[in-house]
């Protein structure tokens, strides 16, 4: 054990130390948030300068409540009551205005056509549909009014009709809570079934590597074979937890600091997200957050760690094996790799449908069977013990915990026999063959 | 002398062919021994079964008198495969630090050895460098050290010689006779002939997985020998046929002879004695180890098969 223990320390130590895990490490989420804040600093900052808009309205349709209702300094409207059509187009050619609005006089409330409300090519996306809802909001208004409503019916109207789903238990908001399970699941099903493709076969090109430099056979002078392939596996799994946590780290790290380095963005990030849909409702962000507060995190983290863990060990003992069986020819594993691929992708599909319904049988049998478990329970787990039994989890985590033990045993056969054959073409058949004879 | 290694009836068989066919000689300890052979005749299986990567189908190894145990006696080994292997991307001081480690040598001990090897192959200024950077000699010499960086009592080696220029191959050479005068034993298996009879005090050739020859150079050489001497005089003289040997070759003041059954090497000094010759040299011509090696390998192929029945 030992032996495995400074192999493991050299799998880690060299992966840590080289320029590309750090490169992978911190580079690539900041790499991702830089995106990020490119793109909402310049989705604020192209209509910071203030945008000039015309207004032709003779009839004083829309008024001075369209100023009204952008308070905000951005958008400066000009009215030009007299002004035609093609003068408005000429002064936005002349760049003197950045779009207009044209309201022609035959147009009354309850007949909006020749409408017309035309934004510049230096106009953003954000500013032309701020301009537009104003536009709507202000015409419905007036419409509303004509008809004897006021905004004070109306609002009051809204709020009765909104029906509040509630569990039966009646203390928590079931709509919202089942919403936040489907999004923690996803992502971490999601995530288990990366972690497995990458470092998988992170094992499996370090195993290549060390066949066709043919330092296997001295370690192995050395070292049982077992040793070498758990060595390694278990060095490799460490790469994954540190280089996981620094991601998790840094996430939280960027995002804290992220609206605090630019307020704007944070601000016009949360406008985006809110497009069209009436502005965030400050009593539903504040229901998320308390929602969130009723997830069994302990037990959300626990499982993902725990099957992580798993499902990594379950898979690269697998992945070790097909490493150990390709020669020089990298295409070789291609169609070695294929019997283990297949059942992670298997994982992601039934996933898919998992997260949805999350008792559904195919999602009982999925979070189960021990080559799809790792990926599909974790879609299930964050619905709560109420949605997966205990039974299930620990019926799951067995099987886990068993199939684990039987694949390395079956793997480390495999890779004995095979890290030492060298050019000749390796079948599956012959594989399982090494893996079934008696040692 | 003590044998410090015993194989008995040892038997390795692959899907297709017997790699290994009930072999068995011993070794003694301290002494330089050669295990010859040609391409697939058997011999990496036998040396992997050796230092355990192998376990054998059938027979025992006795190290140091007591059954070979693959994970116990593995600080008692030293192997240095044909096909060399390094971490090509790894420092060079830090690779020799960690095989040794893999050994069983603590990390403290291991720091020492690696220092006191590398200064001694005078290769102190490439700790810091990678095997990728070394050319292939330089890889070679690091290899040999790391093989025998823990001081093991059987050290084995493939080819060790192969790729290094002369100078590196005297050192490499001077350090495997410094090792056998403390004691260590060494295999050494190799298709050069020429250092098998400078280096090995016994040798053992397989074929086709089973042993055909088992002794000391000496004893070999004095198996195989065909009674040929040289003779050289200061002047050509006549020959005249004589009952004691024939004539193979002749050159103007040289001759190279065959002794008849019945004879002895005097018997020819004396005729050429008693012919008033002044001899310049008289010596006996043995087979080298190469001769040796070609005639009892060349005839087992099937096609040279009825080549050799007909010349026997």
């Amino acid at each position: 054990m030992n032996k495995t223990w400074i192999i493991a320390q050299r799998e880690f130590l060299s992966r840590v130390q080289k320029k590309t895990f750090l490169l992978s490490t911190i580079g690539l989420p900041l790499l991702i948030f830089g995106f990020y804040a490119l793109i909402g600093y310049f989705a604020a900052s192209s209509d910071s300068e203030g945008v000039t808009i015309g207004v032709a309205d003779k009839n004083q349709l829309l008024g001075e409540e369209l100023q009204k209702d952008n308070d905000s300094k951005d958008i400066k409207f000009i009215f030009q009551p007299n002004a035609s059509e093609k003068e408005l187009i000429v002064q936005v050619e002349e760049k003197k205005i950045d779009g207009y609005i044209f309201i022609p006089e035959t147009m009354d409330i309850n007949n909006h056509q020749g409408l017309r409300v035309n934004m510049g090519k230096g106009v953003g996306l954000l500013t032309s549909s701020k301009v537009q809802n104003s536009v709507e909001s202000i015409l419905e208004q007036k419409k509303l009014l004509s008809l004897n409503i006021s905004k004070a019916q109306l609002d009051s109207a809204k709020k009765s009709a909104s029906i509040e789903i509630t569990s039966l238990d009646g203390k928590d908001n079931k709509n919202i809570t089942s919403g936040i399970a489907y999004g923690i699941g996803f992502v971490s099903g999601f995530l288990i079934y990366i972690i497995l493709f990458i470092y998988g076969s992170m094992v499996m090109r370090g195993v290549m590597e060390e066949k066709t430099n043919r330092i296997a056979e001295v370690i192995v002078s050395s070292v049982k074979p077992f040793q070498l392939m758990m060595g390694k596996i278990i060095g490799i799994g460490a790469v994954g937890l540190v280089q996981f946590l620094i991601w998790v780290l840094l996430v939280t790290m960027v995002q804290a600091t992220l609206p605090a380095m630019f307020p704007e963005i944070g601000g016009s990030m949360q406008a985006m997200e809110a497009g069209d849909v009436p502005p965030p409702d400050m009593n539903s962000m504040q229901q998320v957050f308390s929602q969130l507060s009723n997830f069994n995190f302990p037990l959300i983290i626990g499982c993902f760690i725990f099957y992580f863990l798993g499902g990594y060990l379950l898979y690269s003992a697998l992945f070790a094996a097909v490493g150990s069986a390709v020669n020089e020819d990298p295409q070789d594993a291609q169609s070695l790799m294929l019997p283990i691929t297949l059942p992670i992708v298997f994982g992601i599909v039934i996933m898919m449908r998992a997260v949805n319904e999350p008792n559904s049988s195919l999602a009982v049998f999925g979070s189960l069977f021990p080559l799809t478990s790792p990926i599909v329970m974790m879609s299930r787990i964050p619905y709560g013990l109420d949605v997966v039994p205990l039974w299930q989890l620990i019926v799951s985590m067995l099987l886990l915990i068993l199939t684990f033990i039987l694949f390395t045993w079956f793997a480390g056969k495999i890779y004995r026999t095979a890290i030492l054959m060298y050019g000749k073409k390796i079948t599956w058949k012959e594989l399982l063959k090494w893996g079934l004879k008696k040692a | 002398m003590q044998t410090i290694l015993e194989l008995k009836n040892l038997k390795k068989h692959y899907d297709t062919q017997k790699a290994v066919d009930d072999i068995s000689f011993s070794i003694n300890e301290g002494s330089i021994f050669g295990l010859l052979g040609p391409n697939g005749a058997g011999k990496t299986t036998l040396l992997r079964m050796i230092t355990g990567i192998f376990y054998p189908d059938s027979g025992n190894i006795i190290l140091d008198g007591s059954p070979f145990n693959p994970v116990e006696d593995v600080a008692k080994i030293g192997y240095m495969p044909e096909e060399r292997g390094l971490y090509k991307k790894m420092k060079i001081g830090e690779q020799a630090l960690y095989l040794a480690q893999l050994k069983g040598l603590s990390k403290h001990d291991a720091m020492q050895k690696v220092k006191h090897w590398f200064s001694r192959l005078e290769m102190e200024s490439w700790w810091n460098k990678k095997v990728e950077d070394l050319s292939k000699g330089m890889s070679q010499k690091l290899q040999f050290v790391t093989t025998v960086l823990h001081e093991p009592r059987l050290i084995i080696l493939d080819e060790p010689f192969s790729g290094l220029d002369p100078v590196n191959a005297n050192l490499i050479k001077d350090e495997i006779y410094n090792l056998s005068k403390r004691g260590c034993t060494i295999i050494f298996s190799t298709h050069r002939m020429e250092q098998v009879e400078e280096i090995c005090d016994h040798i053992v050739l397989v074929n086709l997985g089973k042993k055909i020859l088992d002794g000391t150079v000496y004893d070999v050489k004095q198996q195989f020998k065909e009674h040929k001497f040289h003779i050289a005089l200061e002047e050509a003289i006549q020959l005249a046929g004589h009952p004691a040997f024939e004539v193979l070759e002749a050159k103007d003041k040289e001759w190279t002879l065959k002794i008849n059954e019945g004879y002895k090497g005097n018997d020819i000094l004396r005729h050429f004695i008693d012919q008033q010759a002044s001899i310049v040299s008289y010596q006996e011509i043995l087979p080298s180890l190469n001769d040796i090696f070609i005639q009892l390998v060349e005839g087992t192929h099937a096609t040279a098969r009825a080549f050799q029945s007909t010349n026997a």
